[in-house]
């Protein structure tokens, strides 16, 4: 039986509560009758034998390029860049597919006789990876025959003697990259694409750039004119990348794209309610709501957070091609569209959202509020095509706990941009004019990005930036269940129940408004006429 | 005359100190300090005065001497019985305003010559505040002599006295004296161009913001405050940047693009005044000045043990700030007495609306108790409000805030 699409379901006083995500746990909400609820598709099928797709894929390539066996030679100098610990989310169960492609690009550069091989995490400006993700996402044969002889490398978009400067595009945007991958005869990017945004020329141009580049797009300007960052045709951040991309192709830079997608099955079993529509609930999910409901309500934050971390997701591959990056791409949105777009009719008043504990900036860390932020409004909001789900001028409506909580080590210049730049301005112009320099170039930020395992000192920025679309569109954003004074030092409204937060919306937008709940995640795709 | 009278009793001092320690400021209801009915103190010459206090303010000192918890290092250099109180504006005879420069130095203690310091006017440096024609006593109100302001009645020399122009009120004019020390600590050593780091934001800690800000032209001034309103008041009166104390650290690096070791920064503040005066602010401020960068010691100091490596090896200097006198010429300014300079800073930043809560003398023991947690309270400086109390005695109540 194929899976089934996904829908808009129209509550009425039978619907039962709807499922919240709400941090390290959920909520079951009662909409108001007439609500739409947008329910993902279910999982595609995956294929049935993951390595031999991998193997296919490299074999026979899309667009202008021959099969990666063809293109492997002795002697050359081959750098095998993957996505790091930002996808998938959450992290998969082992092999995770970064592992299964890497094996088997490995294999045809050993049957070639290359042997001057190295592996990148192309971290951008994120954290370095830690050696149990790398062991995680590359398995413990890759990272053994790697990593004790200095070939598993991490992208420093800091380290002034690893980076060259590839001229600038026909806009004037820098092209600066890791220097080994661009000396290199041959970049294989290894992409895991959950979704629209990634993959496609912004592996490279961005997963491997430095600060001097990546300001050319990531900056307000560009993500207010990104609607939305996952239509890649609407996207001045990805029209940006794509000169860039284009760019370092014409610099004589080689690259063989991988490109990955997954399905939705985003849970274990043991939280199959999650991905289900709730009337569909057996009597096992309703008793496992309950049960773990009841058993987080007496969990401290921490041991919960733990709990939700060490989650790993059934994630299963849906496709996979290789060859030429914008042929590749195309096919992978294909996939990808596949799997989450929903057809929703019209925008709404109200949009209402719960927050998973989860985002790409804090696995394995926590979710400071600058980062609910940027799931709610960079992502969430920006899970359309066409038309935001929300009207201009419109509310959104977010469940999270919003701790007033950062990582000192992952997150150190979060702390300052929320004590300090969000105190004095929450506006995304103003604090990127008189504060964004500073923090990127900051020398202890910079000390602890390559040394350490903090995200670089820009970065809280750049989260702010995500969601500039949104706070451009919206008329105001509130949260339900979050910590007072810090969802209030971000500008928006606290609220105590979803009631409170729908009456408080009903100022902004008027008497009787349309409500629109995405329910998520699982991720999906709006595609909004 | 009613007067609050501290008497030397090395058991009421204990009490205090045991009972301050639980409580800040509850050592005015177990220690030594006592509502008295006292003959008027008499002029010791003949230019001397009589001043009937109309406010008068309860200083961090003053609360260190109550809680027991101040320094016997002043011990010789009181004498008791006393009545507290050195922030005054009270009356004359004549009807005359006066705030009170409670200094006890060469010129009111009849000492001739005078000491190097009087003659130059730097007061508060006097090398004769246990010598003279007058018991021992720094200042007025630690003075057995002399009486203090936290009475109906006490008397001072004529060089103690500046009038109080018609456009202060009284508020105002209790504030002067808080704020000369202010504008002394903020003008100890040179701030301009500097990133100038005031740990503590009470009355001290506010009017050096203010101080800083007018007088000392700093590039950058940042404010440590703990509480919500000591936050408002201090970006009121010109701080750049306001942080709570466990976020001085991470703000001052940001300030500085230090890096930092262990917690502790690399580089750090040019200057950084603790207008608090304990182990913990002094370790605070070593923690955020840069190397031989300058910790100005404003806050009254309680006795404590600190670490003083990171000053032997960054090469810091440690000054410190005490009262008032007269200040150096600076940045097109002629040489000035401090009280001149307080003047016209409490008119300038509008200083009397510090003044949070007055009480009368019969409920001191509230006042005191009051003024030790005005911070928490959303409050500042908290006095005595004499107006309207006569040297008989008599009594009116009147409830906080009147």
């Amino acid at each position: 039986m194929s899976p089934r699409p996904g829908f808009v379901l129209e509550t009425d006083r039978a619907t039962p509560p709807t499922l919240f995500w709400h941090g390290e746990g959920w909520r079951l909400e009662r909409l108001p009758p007439g609500s739409r609820i947008v329910y993902p598709p279910e999982p595609m099928e995956a294929v049935a034998d993951p390595d031999e797709a991998v193997r296919q894929a490299l074999a026979h390539p899309l667009g202008d390029s021959e099969p990666l066996a063809d293109l492997l030679r002795p002697g050359m100098r081959l750098t095998i860049a993957f996505d790091d610990v930002s996808l998938p989310l959450p992290p998969m169960r082992p092999p995770d597919v970064r592992q299964r492609v890497i094996e088997a690009v490995l294999e045809l550069a050993a049957a070639a006789g290359v042997d001057d091989v190295v592996l990148m995490a192309a971290l951008s400006l994120h954290r370095r990876m830690t050696e149990a993700e790398l062991r995680h996402a590359l398995g413990h044969r890759v990272y053994e025959a790697f990593a004790p002889h200095g070939l598993l490398l991490q992208h420093d978009a800091e380290d002034p003697d690893g980076l060259v400067h590839l001229g600038c595009t026909d806009a004037g945007e820098d092209v600066e990259i890791n220097k080994r991958a661009a000396t290199s005869d041959l970049i294989v990017y290894v992409n895991i694409n959950l979704v629209a945004m990634d993959g496609g020329h912004k592996s490279v141009a961005t997963g491997l750039a430095s600060y001097r580049s990546l300001r050319h797009h990531h900056n307000v300007r560009t993500l207010q004119h990104s609607r939305s960052l996952m239509d890649e045709h609407r996207s001045e951040l990805h029209t940006s990348n794509w000169r860039m991309g284009r760019h370092i192709a014409a610099s004589g830079i080689k690259v063989f794209q991988i490109e990955t997608t997954l399905n939705t099955d985003t849970f274990p079993s043991q939280f199959a309610f999650l991905q289900r529509r709730e009337w569909e609930w057996s009597g096992r999910d309703r008793a496992t709501y309950l049960a773990t409901s009841a058993s987080l309500a007496r969990t401290p934050a921490r041991l919960a957070r733990s709990i939700f971390h060490s989650i790993r997701s059934p994630h299963a591959l849906t496709s996979v091609q290789a060859g030429e990056v914008e042929a590749v791409h195309a096919r992978t949105l294909e996939h990808v569209h596949r799997q989450h777009v929903v057809p929703v009719e019209g925008q709404t008043d109200i949009l209402t959202m719960g927050l998973p504990y989860i985002c790409p900036y804090n696995v394995n860390s926590i979710m400071n509020p600058v980062l609910v932020m940027c799931l709610g409004l960079g992502y969430f909001f920006n899970l359309y095509r066409g038309k935001p789900l929300v009207r201009a001028g419109g509310v959104v409506i977010m469940s999270h706990p919003t701790p007033w909580e950062f990582h000192p080590v992952h997150h150190p210049s979060y702390i300052d941009f929320f004590d300090q730049v969000l105190a004095e301005t929450t506006d995304p112009l103003e604090i990127e004019a008189k504060f964004e320099e500073s923090f990127a170039t900051d020398p202890w930020y910079v000390h602890l990005y390559r040394t350490s395992y903090a995200y670089h000192g820009v970065h809280p920025f750049y989260m702010w930036y995500w969601g500039a679309h949104a706070l451009q569109h919206l008329g105001a954003v509130i949260v339900v269940g979050g910590d007072v004074a810090a969802v209030r030092r971000m500008g928006f409204k606290p609220a105590s129940t979803l009631r409170d937060a729908l009456e408080m919306a009903a100022d902004v937008v008027g008497p009787d408004p349309s409500v629109t709940h995405i329910h998520a995640p699982p991720l999906l795709l709006a595609d909004v006429e | 005359m009613r007067a609050l009278l501290f008497e030397r009793s090395l058991a009421k001092v204990a009490a205090s100190r045991l009972a301050g320690s639980v409580v800040p400021g509850r050592g005015a209801r177990f220690g030594p300090l006592r509502l008295a009915s006292l003959s008027e103190p008499e002029p010791p010459g003949p230019d001397w005065m009589r001043v009937r206090p109309k406010l008068a303010g309860i200083c961090g000192s003053d609360l260190a001497t109550l809680d027991g918890h101040g320094s016997r290092y002043f011990e010789p250099l009181v004498s008791f019985p006393f009545v507290p109180g050195h922030e005054v504006v009270g009356e004359l005879d004549d009807g005359a305003r006066v705030v009170l420069e409670p200094v006890l130095g060469c010129q009111a203690r009849g000492v001739h010559p005078p000491c190097p310091a009087c003659a130059q006017g730097d007061t508060g440096d006097c090398e004769r505040v246990a010598f003279g024609h007058l018991r021992p006593g720094l200042q007025t109100g630690y003075c057995a002599d002399t009486g203090g302001g936290w009475s109906t009645a006490f008397v001072a020399h004529r060089s103690q006295l500046h009038p109080v122009p018609d456009s202060f009120s009284d508020r105002d004019a209790v504030m002067v004296e808080p704020t000369a020390c202010a504008v002394h600590g903020a003008l100890r050593v040179p701030t301009e161009g500097a990133l100038v780091v005031v740990i503590g934001a009470g009355t001290l800690g506010l009017c050096t913001v203010a101080a800083v800000r007018r007088l000392g032209l700093p590039g950058t001034l940042v404010v440590v405050a703990k509480h919500p309103e000591q936050r408002r008041l201090a970006t009121e009166l010109g701080a750049d940047l306001v942080v709570e104390p466990q976020g001085a650290r991470r703000a001052v690096r940001l300030q500085t693009r230090s890096l930092a070791v262990d917690g502790r920064l690399t580089g750090g503040a040019d200057v950084v005044i603790d207008c608090v005066g304990s182990a913990r602010s002094l370790a605070d401020a070593l923690a955020v000045v840069r190397p031989r960068g300058q910790v100005v010691l404003l806050g009254m100091p309680e006795p404590f043990r600190t670490d003083l490596t990171p000053l032997w090896h960054r090469e810091v200097a440690l000054v410190g700030a005490y009262a008032y006198g007269s200040e150096p010429p600076a940045a097109g300014r002629a040489r000035a007495r401090t009280f001149a300079l307080a003047f016209e800073l409490v008119a300038d930043a509008g200083l009397g609306r510090l003044v949070s809560a007055t009480y009368p003398l019969e409920r001191y023991r509230e006042a005191v108790e009051h003024a030790a947690s005005a911070g928490r309270q959303g409050g500042v400086k908290v006095a005595f409000d004499l107006r309207g109390q006569r040297a008989t005695g008599e009594r009116r109540a009147r409830g906080a805030g009147a």
